[in-house]
């Protein structure tokens, strides 16, 4: 539903976004990723139809968003980066002119706004002007203008930014309850997030897409995909360390020493081999004291961090393409 | 269904929600009022009309109406809701217009309100009431000129002090480009047809026709001509900084 081609946003000489491709197709969440700066707002208000692409295509449910922007906008909601919203107005008047402005009146547009206000749950602040709410109450009301009109394409920037962890999980909810009927894009930092919501992963870094897959497939990129922890006492570490060592798949083991006692030991695997049941053969022959025995999926972030360059990169990356 | 209307109705109510409505209209009011009975000696005249009244409303508009049209756009960009007004699916055209509007009624019930002096002329005397309805419309027009003027400016920046001073300066121009001391000047400078060209522009020139009680359609199709270019040039500023 949602088809990008060759997007490249250009502001002067610096490229932002530089030739991406997406397809999102529905039911799909598509966890968008990658440092501050990378360009994930500037893909998404392309795809919105708020910036004018330098060249590519987006077409959203077959409408393009260049040439027609009105058919195209119909389809989608958009939670722009900060939820703005007006101000002055209350979360109801302004849901009332959203509902308006996209062509519900009377009974179908009580029937949407009231749907709205209950999935984001807005109730108790329904009649206060929207400039005095909290940050939470604020990107919820954000939230309620983009999913008012049950579009088929739902872009999100940063929805959850700035909630507390309740907060967080009643948007990821909401997330994930709609997610069957529409074709998602929620941008993120969160990498915990991805794993939560998403059905398909892609990072971004200065404007290029440097990893996709769904979120297991990222974590088989992961140094920590499959790895062993087991949590001892660290007067056992020592030989612990050692014996997993000499172990026939295990490239390397990291020890980290806790104040109370105990020691973290993690075993790294060969790539592709299974740990999980060795060690614990292991761990029941010598008898050892141990306390916690897990196998890890892996950790978004390992990849996340391999494949985007560091800030100080970036930077100078970017300095010298804007002296060009 | 263009959302032209929601857009306008929205802009308009906002103008009430804030603290920031009644103090233009107080100034507006005071101001007309000091100008009208202080400088323009309204009382010691002796004449029952409301030309000296409706003589200083350009004078006026010059500052009141960029205050008004300096956050029109400029407070959108400022506030991030430009964003979700261009991602809504409404044609600029129609955003650009309906905002317009909105703006324009509110001069409009400032300008209304100032019926008590036109109420105290007709209880002092029994001045021409054609001649002082066609003022009131030439004033509306005019202010209507200023107005897309100063929202075609706030278009391009999001700084509201920049779209203020910028605006006070171009329709500073608008208003004097008929007066005798420029018209003079450019005389000794430049051929006939240009002179009339650029006192043909003048906003002097148009209302002062008007608010003789001649409602000329030349002198009308003077400002909605001007108000349908600086709409047409507000459009594409907010099309161009998509581009941007
Ligand atoms: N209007 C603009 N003019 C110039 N540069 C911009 C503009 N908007 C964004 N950028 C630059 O484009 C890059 C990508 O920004 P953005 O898309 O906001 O990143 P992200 O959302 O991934 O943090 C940044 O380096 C930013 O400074
Ligand atoms: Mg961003």
């Amino acid at each position: 539903m949602i088809e990008v081609e060759g997007l490249t946003k250009q502001f002067g000489p610096f490229a932002a976004v530089a030739g991406i491709d997406l397809r999102v197709g529905r039911g799909e969440v598509l966890g968008f990723l990658g440092p501050n700066g990378a360009g994930k707002s500037t893909t998404m208000k392309m795809i919105t139809g708020y910036l004018s692409a330098t060249c590519g295509r987006v077409r959203i449910c077959g409408h393009d968003i260049e040439t027609q922007t009105i058919a195209a906008q119909r389809q989608i909601g958009y939670l722009p980066e900060g939820a703005p919203a007006y101000g002055d107005m209350t979360p109801r008047s302004f849901l009332n002119f959203i509902a308006e402005i996209r062509g519900f009146v009377g009974a179908a547009a009580r029937t949407h706004i009231e749907r709205a206000i209950a999935n984001t749950e807005l109730d108790p602040v329904l009649e206060q002007p929207i400039e005095t709410l909290s940050k939470g109450f604020k990107r919820r009301v954000g939230l309620a203008q983009a999913i008012l009109h049950d579009p088929p394409v739902l872009i999100m920037d940063e929805p959850t930014d700035g909630l507390d962890p309740n907060q967080k999980h009643a948007v990821r909810r909401l997330i994930r309850d709609m997610a069957p009927q529409k074709a998602i894009i929620v941008s993120t930092h969160l990498l915990e997030e991805v794993e939560a919501i998403c059905t398909r992963a892609v990072i971004i870094d200065r404007g290029r897409i440097v990893a996709d897959g769904t979120p297991s497939e990222l974590l088989t990129r992961s140094r920590h995909h499959n790895a062993v922890s087991l949590l001892l006492p660290t007067d056992q570490a020592e030989l612990a360390r050692a014996r997993l060592k000499s172990m026939n798949d295990v490239i390397s083991v990291e020890q980290t020493t806790r104040p109370d006692g105990l020691s973290m030991l993690t075993a790294f695997p060969r790539q592709g081999a299974l740990l999980i049941e060795d060690v614990s053969a292991l761990v029941m022959a010598e008898h050892w004291d141990v306390r916690e025995l897990y196998a890890e999926p892996g950790r978004l972030e390992d990849v996340f961090r391999a494949v985007t360059t560091h800030d100080a990169a970036r930077a100078r990356a970017q300095a010298s393409g804007a002296g060009a | 269904m263009s959302g032209l209307w929601p857009i306008f109705k929205r802009e308009f109510v906002a103008y009430f929600a804030t603290p920031l409505a009644y103090v233009f209209i107080v100034i507006f009011l005071f101001a007309m009022g000091a100008f009208t009975f202080y400088i323009g000696n309204f009382y010691q005249n002796g004449v029952a009309d409301l030309s000296v009244f409706f003589a200083y409303h350009p004078w006026l508009y010059l500052f009141l109406v960029p205050a008004i049209a300096m956050r029109l756009w400029a407070e959108e960009r400022r506030s991030g809701t430009i964003e979700l007004l261009l991602t809504l699916p409404v044609p600029v055209w129609a955003s650009v217009v309906g905002k317009y509007l909105a703006a324009w009624a509110f001069t409009g019930i400032a300008l209304l309100l100032t019926f008590p002096i036109w109420l105290t002329v007709n209880y002092l005397g029994n001045p021409d009431n054609g001649v002082i309805l066609a003022g009131y419309v030439g004033s509306f027009l005019m202010a209507g000129g200023y107005l897309a003027i100063g929202a075609a400016i706030s278009a391009a920046t999001s700084n509201q002090v920049i779209a203020f001073v910028v605006s006070v300066v171009v329709c500073f121009l608008f208003t004097i480009s008929g007066a005798p001391l420029v018209l003079n000047f450019v005389r000794a400078i430049a051929p006939m047809p240009i002179v009339t060209a650029i006192s043909s522009f003048s906003f002097l020139t148009h209302f002062g026709a008007i608010s003789t009680g001649v409602i000329d359609l030349r002198d009308v199709i003077f400002f909605v001509t001007l108000i349908a270019l600086f709409l047409a040039i507000n459009i594409v500023l907010i099309d161009l900084k998509k581009a941007s």
